[in-house]
């Protein structure tokens, strides 16, 4: 195409129903190229079926968008030439390694040396020494980071997390949430889903909240948190969360940065 | 994106197959019921039955070999079943890929994997007795109809691969079919039946089956039981292909 959408996403209008549950009755955004977006939202609130309909998975009743300049329902083979979906569930092979599965995917998009996109992305997730061992033998973390790993395989320009971090340890979260900074800082769009208030704020360029199949809100953080009532001055003893004792005690070497450390306890029994 | 047709459906053929080398337990499970129906025949009630003047492991191994197709597509449905669960299903849908290669890569799978069944099946036959003086010709067309029959069944599998909602429900479909040659003149000649069972047995797709291949290896004139035979095996796989079809439309739309 010879001029490039400035948006990686645009949604408008989009309504959904099953049966007599209307999910979506009118859905707008857009994402920038190279953003990280999330749609936040409780569970039912419609996230999945955004992803789903704009990973050309669904048919919306009505609306429209488009992904990289692409419709999802005229243009679906270009859509999917441009995406990768991260499903709320690991999408892996069991049975096969994690290098195989890498290895599968590469093939299934028709690209040469499979097998050296595949040692590039297993060494990118700190998953080189499990790379010839079976998923099935992979902690909740591995997996996901495979998941991720996956979605990677051919440079996608759009990538759609769906609740990338359900289910996952405090530990394995911070890993994921270090994957998508680092897909962004490649320049990879992404949309992802949570209703972790958190993970929004840790990773997120622009949020928007889903509530009963409408945006109710659409902003960066900091336009968000302006919403709100003035912030008031309070002098509060400042008590280690949870997750901060949770983390002093098991160590974590996550938060240095470069990701490179396996910590996937339970693995090693 | 129908040009990588072919490519795709290799690959993820392959992909299937090696879950079928990985856990070659699906083989053993998928053939130890039709060699113990085999075995519990031949040597248990075999003497009281005597079918003719042919070895009785002759008269009964279609039937047997009938089975073995029918307990090895329940794990064609429980794979489709588990890609749909795991979501690596929507994975492979969500890509730049020819979608339909998801299904035949299944259908392909499900293929190979009972040809092995039934090959293992014929060699315990081989060691308990089972002889044939049939030509190449003869075994080409027995492959030829076990084939069509395997596809049929595989294509019924897809249905309830596709549209089951527990893994139980994914598998428990095949037991009518396994059941099936059991009424029909798979183990017994259906002369000896009462009138509505015999009628049954008569006119169900497994006895005609059962009678070509039978006749194939026997070496008769198969007669117009082979188009009999041909046509419910091609009749059941349009029709199954169809829902299967209609189905699958559904779930990728």
């Amino acid at each position: 195409m010879a001029t490039q959408p400035v948006q990686a996403i645009h949604v408008q209008g989009l309504e959904k129903s099953y049966k007599k549950v209307q999910a979506l009755r009118g859905v707008d955004f857009d994402v920038e190229r190279g953003s990280i977006f999330a749609l936040l939202g409780s569970n039912g609130a419609g996230k999945t079926t955004v992803v789903r309909i704009l990973s050309t998975l669904l048919k919306s009743d009505a609306g429209r968008a488009s992904v990289n300049g692409f419709d999802v329902a005229t243009q679906s083979a270009d859509v999917r030439g441009s995406i990768s979906l991260t499903g709320q569930f690991a999408a892996v092979d069991e049975i096969l390694s994690g290098r195989e599965n890498l290895v599968l995917i590469a093939h299934l998009r028709h690209l040469t040396d499979p097998g050296t996109i595949a040692d590039d992305l297993l060494d990118r997730f700190s998953l080189t020494d499990a790379a010839a061992r079976r998923v099935s033998t992979y902690s909740g973390g591995m997996r996901r980071r495979l998941d991720i790993a996956m979605s990677l395989v051919g440079n996608p320009q759009v990538i759609f997390l769906d609740e990338p971090t359900t289910g996952l340890d405090p530990e394995a979260r911070i890993e994921v949430w270090q994957a998508v900074k680092k897909l962004a800082a490649h320049g990879t769009t992404v949309l992802l889903t949570t209703h972790y208030l958190d993970e929004a704020e840790q990773l997120a360029d622009r949020i928007a909240i889903l509530r009963g199949g409408r945006i109710v809100v659409n902003g960066t953080l900091l336009e968000l948190k302006q919403m709100l009532p003035p912030a008031k001055v309070e002098y509060v003893e400042k008590q280690p969360t949870l997750e901060d004792v949770f983390l002093a005690i098991v160590g974590n070497d996550h938060q240095d940065g470069d990701g490179g450390h396996d910590h996937n306890a339970g693995t090693n029994e | 994106m129908t040009k990588h047709f072919f490519a795709d459906t290799a690959y993820l053929t392959g992909r299937s197959l090696r879950h079928i080398t990985r856990s070659v337990d699906t083989i053993i499970t998928t053939t130890i019921m039709p060699i113990a129906f085999m075995l519990l025949f031949v040597y248990v009630f075999g003497g009281a039955i005597k079918p003719g003047s042919h070895s009785y492991v002759n008269y009964l191994l279609p039937g047997i070999l009938l089975i073995t197709i029918a307990s090895g597509i329940s794990y064609t449905a429980f794979r489709l079943f588990l890609d749909l669960q795991s979501g690596i299903f929507e994975r492979f849908q969500s890509m730049p890929i020819a979608r339909s290669s998801v299904l035949w890569a299944h259908v392909l799978t499900s293929l190979v994997a009972n040809l092995i069944s039934l090959v293992v099946v014929v060699l315990v036959a081989l060691l308990i007795g089972f002889r044939s003086g049939a030509g190449a010709l003869s075994w080409l067309a027995v492959a030829g109809i076990l084939i069509v029959f395997t596809l049929a069944l595989t294509w019924i599998a897809v249905i309830p691969g596709l549209s089951a909602k527990s893994v139980d429900g994914a598998s428990a479909f095949s037991y009518p079919l396994i059941f099936l040659p059991l009424v029909s003149s798979a183990f017994v000649p259906t002369d000896t039946m009462p009138g509505p069972v015999r009628a049954f047995a008569e006119y169900q797709p497994v006895t005609s089956i059962v009678n070509t291949i039978r006749d194939l290896y026997t070496q008769q004139p198969a007669g117009t039981d082979i188009w009999i035979a041909l046509a419910w095996c091609v009749g059941i796989l349009i029709v199954a292909y169809g829902f299967a079809m209609v189905i699958y439309r559904r779930k990728i739309s």
